[in-house]
């Protein structure tokens, strides 16, 4: 009899759970060529795997998709690496993509490592070979394509930060088989005697293939060689190429490079009008500061001066004439008063008030005072004084 | 050389020292001023060949490019 039915979402879930557990299927490598690729307005991207016996289907996401570091085409052999599952609305198994790349990229890889390894080894990428770059180059060296758009990206950086700047070019290929041998001629035409004092090497993004000429020997050892500073901006954010390893400094893009090779005028400008009030503050707090010193000095000089010194003298003058007018009046005084004394004493002399106590003068006709009997002889005529007047008289007995 | 011949680098580095010159003093009230006028002149250089400046660009082994 008819054992019991089974839906079909049942046996596709038995079938998808029988891949899902296949370790193989579920971290798989697969070799192949692409065809039908396509995306979706969704953008994911859906397209067939096929070699010359089979062919399966394959679903890129969108997540993975907008990262893809070169553009599929129908035709280019793949390695893809993910897992293969059931689509159960159409019982479809597809690969689900979850790393993808041209195939032979492997075998670049190889080389690029190898290569890196070796420089490496010669000291090529070694830090203390890094140079400085001058920090207002004047002349500025740029190796580019003359058309892209890596040039136009660095000229407005430059033009907009630094315009100081003279700029030459020194066009080259960037990209294809005769990119290396063009990039090392454009270097070394720089370095006979452009004299630029720093060299741009630039290149707009593009897949790893696009890059490649940035990671040849020759372009590595010219750029080691270089006699001035090496800015690099290759590609984008995250190619590292061997160019960038060996050069002096390292942006992630064209403009990048620009940016950090030359100084921001607006910056200097503002740092310019800062100094200028930084100078006038500087100047204006010394002259403050001179003021009170010279304020200072001159209080200082004033006490020393000859003129200061005269003043005190005549301070001084004025001094002792006081002194020596007191003391001279004080001496007047006494003085005075020694002589109103002498007064009274000489009043006392007085011979009047001798005479009016009944005393006389006798004077002799000469008028000499007769004070002996020896200065008269009888006969002689004398003028007797009384108190109240004078009389003659004759001398007698004598 | 006078300021005005001096290149950018040279009168921005001569600006530099002379703010910190006289930043840090102890000069005589006349180098203050001379010092002063010297970074007038330096900062009025600078922001001239700033403001003057237009961005030249050369081609080796071809003509003048233009900025586009």
């Amino acid at each position: 009899m008819y054992q019991q039915a089974h839906s079909v979402t049942e046996i596709t879930a038995l079938i998808k759970r029988m891949l899902d557990r296949d370790e193989l299927l579920q971290d798989l490598w697969l070799e192949g060529e692409i065809s039908n690729w396509s995306r979706s307005r969704s953008g994911h991207c859906y397209f067939t795997i096929k070699d010359a016996g089979a062919s399966m289907r394959a679903v890129v996401w969108r997540s993975l998709a907008s990262r893809l570091s070169f553009e599929p085409q129908d035709g280019q052999a793949v390695l893809a690496h993910g897992r293969v599952s059931l689509y159960e609305p159409q019982g479809q198994y597809q690969f689900y993509v979850e790393y993808i790349e041209p195939r032979g990229r492997g075998a670049l890889y190889a080389q690029f490592e190898a290569l890196k390894a070796r420089l490496a080894q010669e000291g090529l990428f070694a830090v203390e070979r890094k140079r400085a770059l001058p920090p207002f180059p004047q002349r500025i060296g740029v190796v580019t394509s003359p058309t892209g758009a890596a040039l136009r990206d660095i000229l407005n950086v430059i033009a907009r930060r630094w315009p100081l700047a003279e700029v030459i070019l020194s066009p080259t290929l960037v990209q294809g088989e005769q990119a290396p041998a063009q990039i090392v001629a454009a270097l070394e035409s720089l370095y006979r005697g452009a004299d630029a004092d720093m060299i741009i090497l630039g290149r707009g993004g593009g897949s790893i293939e696009d890059l490649w000429a940035f990671n040849d020997e020759q372009v590595a050892r010219v750029v080691y060689r270089s006699p001035v500073p090496v800015v690099t901006g290759v590609g984008h954010e995250t190619d590292y190429t061997i160019a960038d390893l060996v050069a002096d400094v390292r942006a992630p893009t064209p403009s990048a490079a620009a940016e950090l090779a030359v100084p921001d005028q607006a910056e200097l400008k503002t740092w310019i009008a800062g100094s200028v009030t930084a100078t006038t503050e500087a100047a204006l707090t010394r002259i403050r500061e001179t003021r009170m010193a010279v304020d200072h000095v001159r209080r200082a000089f004033e006490r020393l001066t000859p003129m200061a010194r005269l003043v005190q003298d005549r301070q001084r003058v004025d001094g002792l004439q006081q002194r020596i007018e007191r003391a001279s009046l004080h001496r007047l005084t006494l003085l005075r008063e020694r002589a109103s004394g002498l007064a009274v004493r000489l009043a006392g002399l007085d011979p009047e008030a001798t005479l009016r106590r009944g005393y006389a003068i006798a004077r002799t006709a000469r008028g000499a005072i007769v004070r002996r009997t020896s200065q008269v002889a009888s006969g002689d005529r004398v003028t007797i004084r009384v108190a109240d007047g004078s009389f003659g008289a004759r001398v007698e007995n004598r | 050389m006078t300021v005005e011949e001096m290149t950018f680098e040279q009168s921005f580095t001569a600006l530099q020292e002379t703010v910190e010159r006289l930043e840090t003093g102890e000069l005589a009230l006349e180098d203050t001023i001379l010092l002063y006028e010297r970074g007038q002149a330096l900062a009025r250089h600078c922001q001239e060949l700033l403001d003057r400046a237009e961005l030249r660009v050369t081609q080796l082994g071809g003509d003048a490019v233009g900025l586009t």
